[in-house]
Parts: structure tokens; C-alpha cells; sequence
């Protein structure tokens, strides 16, 4: 049976947002006052326990980074954090930061602590606009009360946050292009090595994370890495906010341990598919992320078991899509978030998604031959292998994967029949 | 907002920001906000460009890569039908008519009274109300057309 853990979503919907009290009354800042009496290294150690991945997507290892971070000889000078969720289907961030902001914040203020970094940007895509007091609200409520700013508890040690605002591009998501878009220009990602802990906001060292893998912090120095690591598997520690989404009856934001199946989150948490539907593929991470059929179900929510079933674990974002959709006219909807989300910077992200584009419209009106299916996998392997960034990159994983998957549908359309009835073939008769 | 009204205006918001070049998204999110037609005119542009000592290229730049900046002027309202896939699979389509019928307008267009905007977005985080829409910066979902004029309403009154 699935089962809901609250770790870090425990004071969600329970306290008034950013309160000091309410928060600090259901535990919260035990974890920092903790850390304050701690070595540095110390700390490392136990987030390197507790086997936490971040949790932006790319899943690299929490600890590992922190451990890498401090052997620099130039330390991280500033502290960022990630809270620009634009993959669709992906609204976990949004529950921290509008329900229990300041856990997010002791987070920061910890891995502040750990390299003393006086300076921190919490970067809020600007569609979540409608957060702006709560947040700032919060960070001034904690200031008031000596949890953040000039001599914290009385230390030496001062930490102070400021919030930036995107103004709508999914790309700056991507960790370089978000803090291009900090110093207050267009986000276009930047060359990588270096990499940010060496070369980061205002070309100084920077330690960046979403706003999921700071709010994990506060949990594992007051609990220990080993205790965190426990409610997971072996190589996924603790738990995961995942975000149903799609044509399922329990849609919202759970967390769960990792090592839950995947077909347990559909059914269980997520109450099934509704309408008396049935499940036709799922995507797993937003809209770079995976598609797959009811066959990969049991696989467990685990960053290892998903990579050995060949998926990416992503935001944690699960889009459920019954059989009333089609899946050529889904890869068009996807393709347009693409196109309108490329950056320019390169060509084949640029000019490969709208060809895409193109192709997919072919097929949504009949007039697709066999040779469009080719050209279709080549554009993909061509983006796939040459795009500047991530974005380019993942933007065909779920072209990619329906061809794998559904190839069928495909030559459906080639033949001029959609099975789901949603693309009306116009084009047909024109032949 | 013209002549002396728009500079007074513009210095303001960027002495808020401490005339910081790096504060330039958050300075244009704050003037198009108070701009009352929801956009960044060519004059706004130029002005700011002038007093944060900025080339206007770089300056258009930014007010043209993000997509919540607007060069022409919109309704007081901008209601923002979510298109990406999670709004897609639960029937987005329909809401866009809905909207268009309930108004009176296509998508991308805006009311004669200049009140609402009706136009396309990406995915804003409203995946568990979906298909859902944004209207400036609150989010509307589980929508029925009876709903729609209802909201409709409340927005005409306010």
C-alpha cells in the first residue's frame, strides 16, 4: 500500500505561511540552531549520509556537491536558490514557497553556515507573483527574529536573502541562464566547465539548489543523514514531492518515500484514471521527460531503478494521459511549449523544434509519408546530440519515446486514420 | 503615463532599486505593472535605458526575451489560458472557447473597453486545478462556463 511521508511537507495547510512562531512552535529552526553548534564539515558529512539528490532534476548528488564545493580553494560566496519550475506539469516548489517558506529559508541559512556565505538570492519564476508578500513576508519575519540577517542567534555569522523575480522564460531554469537572468539580463545559458562552484553569480563561486533540496536540509542535520536516508532505497535517500497532473482524479502534490511504484502513485494516492478511461502512456518529469506505457508501472520511484527502466526521474512530475488523447497531437502541444520556450541561443534547438513542429502537423492531417518518420528521428538524434543546453537536448525525450512506444499510431496517421478521433486529417482529401 | 508623469514615474521605480542596472527585470516587471495597460512603451523603454545608464538595446532586449513583458498595450486584465500539456490532456481547448465566447474576442485579442486580454500561456503551476487560467496573477480552475461569467463579472465590478 503507497503511503504519504511528511518530512518537509508537514506544515503545509497546518501554520499561517512564514510565520516565525507557528513555525519555529511546530520545530522548525532546531535544524539551524543544531547546525550552529556544528563543524562545517560535519554537516557535509551527514547530507552526504542522508544520500539526498537534487532535486531540480539532474539529480546530482546534495552531499557530494557540498563536499566539492568546500575543497575549493575559493569557497561558494553566494548561496542561490532554483525556484523556477517551468517544466508543465511540475508545481511542487510552489507548495513550499506559498505553504512553509521558511523551511526553504533555514535550509539556505544552514548551507550559508556551512561555507559562510553572507549573500543569498532566492530566484521566483514571475508567473508565481501571487507569492511576493508570503515570501517576503517570510524573510522579514525571520529577520525580526535574529533567524537570518546580521548576527544570527547572537553568532558572527550574518546571512542575508534577496528575492528576484523571472518574468516568463522556462529556460531559466536551466542553473547558468537563471543566474544570467539575475544580474538582470536575458537568460541565455552559459558555457559549462566551469561549472558554478567555481565559477558562478558575478563570476564568483556559487552554491545553487532548488527549492526542494534546501528545504531538505533543516530535516537531516536535526535528524541525521542516516535517518533521512532510511525512508528511501539504497541509492535514493528519503522522500520526494511528486505532482500528479493530467487526467487523474487526485491531482496535487504528495510526498513519498523513494522506492514507491509508480503504479501505486497512479492508483493509490492518485485515485486512478477517471471517466471510466483508460491509461494510455504517462510522462515522467515534465515535458523534456520520458513517456511510457502501463508495462514500466512497477517500476519504483528511485533515481536508480528509473534509470535502469531507461527513465529520468526529472522534476518528479507524473502527467497521466488517457486514451480519449492523441498521441500525435500530445507531441504537438509539447513541441509548441518548445518552440515558444527555445532561447535562440542555437540553431538546432531553434529551427529543430519548429521543423519538428512541422512534421507533427503533417501527420495530425494525413498527409505524412513514411520518409516524414525518418526525417522526424533525425531531427531529434540531430537536437539531442548538438543543442547548446539541457533544453534543446531533452525537447524531443518524448518524441523520442512515443515513436519507441506508440510507432503504431504513427503509421496510423501516415494511413490517415487517428484511432483517438482528435486529428481531423483535413488534409486528406487534398491528395 | 506621458512627459513628465513617465519620468517621475520611471526614476522613482529605479531608485527603489538603487539605480542597480542588475535590478533591470525587476524594474520593468514594477513599470509594467503600474503601467495600467499591462506593457512597456517604447518611451518607458527609452526613458529607463537613459537614467540607468544602459545602452536601449540591451534594455529591449530583456523587455523582448521574457515572455510576461508586452510591447503593445493590453487589457487592465490579462487572462491566461494554460496550453501546456497537463492543460492540454484535461480539455484546455474548451476553455479557450468558452473565454472567447463569454467575451466576445479570439485569443490574443482584447475587449473594446480595454478590460481583458484574452491570450495563451505556458504552464503557470495550476496543474491541479487544470485545465486552468491566470488572470493577472490569481489562478482559476475546475472551470465551468457558468463560472467563467461569473468571474468575468466580478473582475468588470472590481
Amino acid at each position: 500500500m503507497a503511503k504519504i511521508v511528511k518530512l518537509i511537507s508537514k506544515n503545509c495547510g497546518k501554520i499561517v505561511p512564514g510565520s516565525v512562531e507557528d513555525y519555529v512552535k511546530a520545530g522548525g529552526y532546531t535544524g539551524l540552531r543544531k547546525a550552529m553548534k556544528m563543524d562545517p564539515q560535519e554537516i557535509i558529512e551527514e547530507v552526504k549520509k542522508s544520500n539526498l539528490m537534487g532535486r531540480g532534476g539532474a539529480g546530482y548528488p546534495t552531499g557530494k556537491k557540498w563536499e566539492q564545493a568546500y575543497a575549493n580553494p575559493r569557497r561558494p560566496e553566494y548561496v542561490v536558490c532554483n525556484g523556477d519550475e517551468g517544466e508543465p506539469g511540475t508545481y511542487k516548489d510552489r507548495l513550499i514557497l506559498s505553504q512553509d517558506p521558511l523551511r526553504l529559508i533555514e535550509g539556505m541559512t544552514i548551507a550559508a553556515y556551512v561555507f559562510n556565505i553572507k549573500e543569498g538570492y532566492i530566484y521566483v519564476r514571475g508567473e508565481y507573483l501571487d507569492l511576493k508578500d508570503t515570501i517576503n513576508d517570510a524573510i522579514k519575519n525571520a529577520e525580526e527574529a535574529n533567524y537570518l540577517g546580521k548576527n544570527i542567534l547572537g553568532s558572527d555569522f550574518s546571512f542575508h536573502i534577496q528575492v528576484v523575480w523571472g518574468a516568463g522564460a522556462y529556460v531559466c531554469g536551466e542553473n547558468t541562464a537563471l543566474l544570467e537572468s539575475i544580474e538582470g539580463k536575458s537568460g541565455r545559458p552559459r558555457k559549462k566547465p566551469p561549472f558554478l562552484t567555481r565559477v558562478g553569480l558575478h563570476q564568483a563561486p556559487t552554491l545553487l539548489q532548488n527549492v526542494e533540496t534546501y528545504s531538505n536540509i533543516s530535516y537531516i542535520v536535526e535528524h541525521g543523514g542516516e535517518k533521512y536516508h532510511s525512508y528511501g532505497t539504497e541509492y535514493s535517500g528519503g522522500t520526494k514531492l511528486v505532482c500528479l497532473s493530467g487526467n487523474i482524479a487526485n491531482k496535487g502534490v504528495y510526498e513519498i518515500p523513494f522506492g514507491t511504484p509508480i503504479r501505486e502513485i497512479i492508483y493509490e494516492i492518485g485515485g486512478g484514471i477517471p471517466g471510466g478511461r483508460n491509461l494510455k502512456f504517462v510522462q515522467l518529469g515534465g515535458s523534456s521527460g520520458s513517456c511510457f506505457k502501463d508495462e514500466k508501472l512497477d517500476t519504483p520511484m528511485c533515481y536508480k531503478a528509473l534509470k535502469d527502466a531507461g527513465l529520468k526521474l526529472g522534476s518528479g512530475a507524473l502527467l497521466v494521459i488517457d486514451d480519449s488523447n492523441c498521441v500525435i497531437d500530445f507531441l504537438k502541444c509539447i513541441t509548441e511549449f518548445f518552440i515558444h520556450e527555445s532561447c535562440g541561443k542555437c540553431t538546432p534547438c531553434r529551427e529543430g523544434n519548429t521543423r519538428i513542429f512541422e512534421l507533427l502537423d503533417k501527420l495530425s492531417k494525413g498527409i505524412a509519408g513514411k520518409e516524414d518518420m525518418d526525417r522526424l528521428c533525425e531531427i531529434s538524434d540531430l537536437m539531442k546530440k548538438t543543442s547548446f543546453c539541457g533544453l534543446g537536448q531533452a525537447a524531443t525525450t518524448a518524441l523520442t519515446d512515443c515513436i519507441k512506444y506508440m510507432k503504431d499510431e504513427f503509421l496510423e496517421h501516415i494511413e490517415g486514420y487517428c484511432r483517438a478521433g482528435v486529428c481531423n486529417m483535413s488534409g486528406k482529401e487534398k491528395i | 503615463m506621458n512627459g513628465t508623469h513617465l519620468v517621475t514615474k520611471v526614476n522613482s521605480i529605479i531608485e527603489k532599486y538603487n539605480g542597480s542596472q542588475e535590478r533591470l527585470i525587476q524594474i520593468l516587471l514594477d513599470l509594467q505593472k503600474e503601467s495600467g495597460q499591462n506593457y512597456l512603451s517604447e518611451d518607458c523603454i527609452k526613458e529607463v535605458s537613459r537614467i540607468l545608464d544602459m545602452p536601449i538595446s540591451k534594455v529591449f532586449e530583456v523587455a523582448t526575451f521574457y515572455s510576461m513583458f508586452n510591447r503593445e498595450p493590453k487589457g487592465k486584465y490579462i487572462i491566461e489560458v494554460c496550453k501546456s500539456a497537463p492543460c492540454h490532456v484535461t480539455g484546455s481547448k474548451n476553455v479557450s472557447k468558452m473565454f472567447e465566447e463569454a467575451l466576445n474576442i479570439k485569443m490574443g485579442e482584447t475587449t473594446s473597453d480595454n478590460i481583458f486580454t484574452l491570450q495563451y500561456s505556458s504552464c503557470f503551476g495550476g496543474c491541479d486545478v487544470s485545465p486552468a487560467v491566470k488572470i493577472n496573477e490569481k489562478i482559476y480552475g475546475n472551470l465551468t462556463m457558468e463560472k467563467i461569467n461569473e468571474i468575468i463579472d466580478m473582475y468588470r465590478r472590481k
